[in-house]
């Protein structure tokens, strides 16, 4: 029982992380309708950049120029290739975001090479005992953060100008333009927000327990995609929930793997591609998604 | 859209359709036509031959290839011809009906370990293992298709790395028949007594014929039989299907397409089309690793077909030839290229280096080659043709977009 605890406390934490990640995700498809696949090398810049930093100008500083540095590339993203890209379909535009993850995620990998970087973060490997349950402070911290920026963010969507025209854009772009609503400015916005986002579930992914930032950190990211079409691509509860799912599912089954031997090894890295698949065979849009309302 | 200036000494003729402001297609230039028809016509019947005087020489390169190239070379033509049999797959898929997958590797590496499994295990003689090889791959692709027939676009492409990641772990795990880390071993294919490998020794003229020249003909059928099927869905009534599937999903249904059908028709196609290019690149590897058949190789492929042109078979082609032979290429010239450094010197690596162009190249593409490089090709045709349409007859057509 005490184990069961321990695994589902890291799995929320785990999943808290994820769901940043995949709100972000979520954000630029509500937005500008891409689906965004440069956002693993998004975190991967942001986590670079905190952990080439943090020497020398420390933890804190160097983390706000990782979000800082991500949410520019992020904006530049958008602003240098998406805005100026005519293209007919979504899908050549998500292809292009493939192109760019290509390019980066290249040159960041080799950036870092065969190291592993530490991240010089305040927590290192202490860990917080409540009764039978253990868990790395990281993970606590990590499932603070994430829940206050993720209530932030849901307020900020509903009460804010920003979030309006946001909302309004993703209900319906030319309507929302007539009523002044600058539709470059909103992606512009979305996707610099997705970028920050990233970088702090970045840094998440590559403190303690993790050893912390190495090539295989964009494929952790990767798992945020099924949280965010487990979902519903369009749905920011979506996002929560399908995070929450993968993070669960994920420390669950490397958990227990002993005593799932005979579905080999290494099956938590496979497990949340096996729930997306069969959450999609029964709601094709995703939990929380909006059906399409054409049917022929 | 302004008037040419080569035709402004001639008259520009009256057509029954002056008083519209866009004059269509059938009346367009007919009454200078008559001036014209011998030459047309001569254009019209050169057209056939010049093409098909082409195609031998094109055929003819082929064939004379393995008599003059070294291993280097014919290694890298193979590797070009297993892309660009997958290329085509992905191009129905992706290009012609606008469904994105992040999974063509996962049915590579169906083809890949299915032929090796049939022939190795099961005793299969090695063509009828390929066949089997390229149906299980289409099997695994319908079983896929619950979800490939439901969603579109790029939401399929999130579904689909699913068969990447479920792909690498069984590719991993199922050690009896994948043979785990270290893969296994590709026995090689025997057509009508003639073993496509090294013994027995075989010299054509002069020239000894080793695996690569031999399965250099293999991929050179496969290859062209794929090519020609390929067209020839992309041209009759499924293409037509397909393409409005792309372009409009609603109106698709309404014309009576089933729309769900198709995609999940296409998916199994395409997947067909990995399974074969999995078959050839196993052959040509002569061992199958699963690390070969992971995101990357998926992600090459959409790399390929973006560069190369989306929705036609040339394009497939043309993007597989420049996808696959950069960083060969790179590799084999790194020595006396700018900013490429040897593997492990710590530069950027010829790998790396590739990658980082073909990432740039999707991107140039997109923004400024829509059409990629066979849109390019045509374009410049078409521009070159009409230079000389209109500096022999006829307004120019003002209905272009």
């Amino acid at each position: 029982m005490a184990v069961f605890l321990e695994l589902l406390v890291n799995g929320i934490s785990v999943g808290a992380v994820y769901a940043l990640i995949a709100l972000g995700f979520v954000v630029i498809f509500k937005a500008t309708e891409v689906v965004n696949f440069t956002h693993a090398s998004l975190l991967l810049a942001g986590g670079y950049v905190i952990a080439r930093l943090h020497p020398l100008i420390g933890f804190w500083a160097a983390l706000a120029a990782g979000i800082a540095a991500a949410a520019l590339v992020g904006a530049l993203v958008e602003f240098l290739i998406l805005r100026r890209a005519h293209v007919g379909s979504r899908g050549v535009l998500a292809i292009v975001t493939i192109g760019v993850d290509i390019l980066l995620t290249t040159e960041l990998t080799r950036r870092i090479g065969t190291e592993v970087l530490a991240l010089g973060d305040p927590w290192g490997d202490r860990v917080l005992r409540l009764g039978p349950v253990t868990v790395a402070e990281t993970r606590v911290v990590a499932l603070a953060v994430a829940a206050t920026l993720i209530v932030a963010f849901l307020l900020a969507f509903k009460f804010t100008g920003w979030g309006v025209a946001m909302r309004a854009a993703a209900e319906d772009a030319e309507t929302a333009a007539l009523m002044g609503v600058r539709l470059g400015r909103v992606s512009l916005s979305a996707w610099a927000v997705a970028g920050a986002l990233a970088a702090v579930a970045a840094m998440f992914l590559c403190v303690f327990p993790t050893p912390g930032l190495d090539r295989g950190t964009a494929a952790a990211a990767m798992k945020a995609f099924p949280a965010a079409i487990l979902g519903g691509l369009d749905s920011t509860t979506g996002a929560l929930a399908g995070g929450l799912i993968v993070g669960v599912t994920e420390t669950l089954m490397s958990g227990y793997q002993s005593e799932l031997a005979f579905l080999g090894r290494g099956i938590g890295d496979a497990a949340p591609f096996l729930v997306m698949i069969v959450i999609l065979l029964l709601r094709p849009s995703g939990l929380f998604g909006t059906k399409e309302p054409a049917r022929v | 859209m302004s008037e040419p200036t080569s035709t402004a000494g001639t008259p520009v003729p009256e057509t029954p359709t002056a008083g519209t402001s866009i004059p269509s297609a059938s009346t367009r230039g007919k009454p200078t036509r008559g001036a014209f028809r011998p030459l047309r016509a001569a254009l019209c019947f050169g057209a056939r031959p010049l093409r098909a005087a082409l195609w031998l020489a094109v055929l003819a390169v082929a064939v004379a290839v393995p008599f003059y190239l070294e291993g280097f070379w014919l290694q890298a033509g193979l590797f070009a011809m297993s892309a660009a049999i997958g290329a085509i797959g992905i191009n129905l898929l992706t290009g012609a009906t606008g469904q994105l997958s992040l999974g063509h590797a996962f049915f590579l590496a169906v083809g890949a370990y299915s032929y090796v499994s049939l022939s190795s295990d099961l005793g299969l003689p090695t063509p009828l293992a390929a066949v089997a090889a390229v149906i299980v791959a289409g099997v695994s692709g319908g079983l896929f298709s619950p979800i490939a027939g439901r969603l579109k676009g790029a939401y399929l492409g999130i579904a689909t790395l699913a068969l990447i990641f479920v792909g690498q772990h069984i590719l991993f795990n199922a050690e009896p028949v994948t043979g785990g880390f270290n893969g296994r071993p590709v026995p090689p294919m025997e057509l009508f007594g003639l073993v496509f490998a090294d013994t027995p020794e075989l010299v054509v003229l002069n020239v000894p014929f080793g695996s690569l020249e031999r399965l250099w003909f293999l991929g050179i059928a496969l290859l062209a039989g794929a090519a020609v099927f390929a067209r020839g869905v992309l041209r009759g009534r499924p293409g037509l299907a397909m393409n409005t599937i792309r372009d409009h999903e609603i109106a698709a249904g309404v014309m009576g397409v089933p729309v769900a059908r198709y995609r999940a028709g296409v998916f199994v196609l395409s997947s067909m089309y990995g399974g074969l290019a999995g078959v050839l690149v196993a052959l040509v590897f002569q061992q199958v690793v699963p690390d070969y058949f992971g995101m990357l190789l998926s992600l090459d492929y959409l790399a390929t077909i973006v560069i190369g042109g989306l929705g036609s078979v040339a394009g497939a082609v043309v993007g597989a030839a420049f996808v696959s032979l950069l960083p060969q290429l790179l590799t084999r010239y790194s020595d006396a290229l700018p900013l490429v450094a040897e593997p492990g010197s710590g530069g950027v690596s010829p790998a790396e280096a590739a990658r980082i162009l073909y990432g740039a190249a999707v991107v140039a593409v997109v923004l400024f080659l829509p059409g990629g490089l066979v849109g390019l090709a045509t374009r410049l045709g078409r521009v070159r043709l009409k230079e000389l349409r209109w500096a022999k007859s006829a307004p120019a057509p003002a209905s272009r977009r």
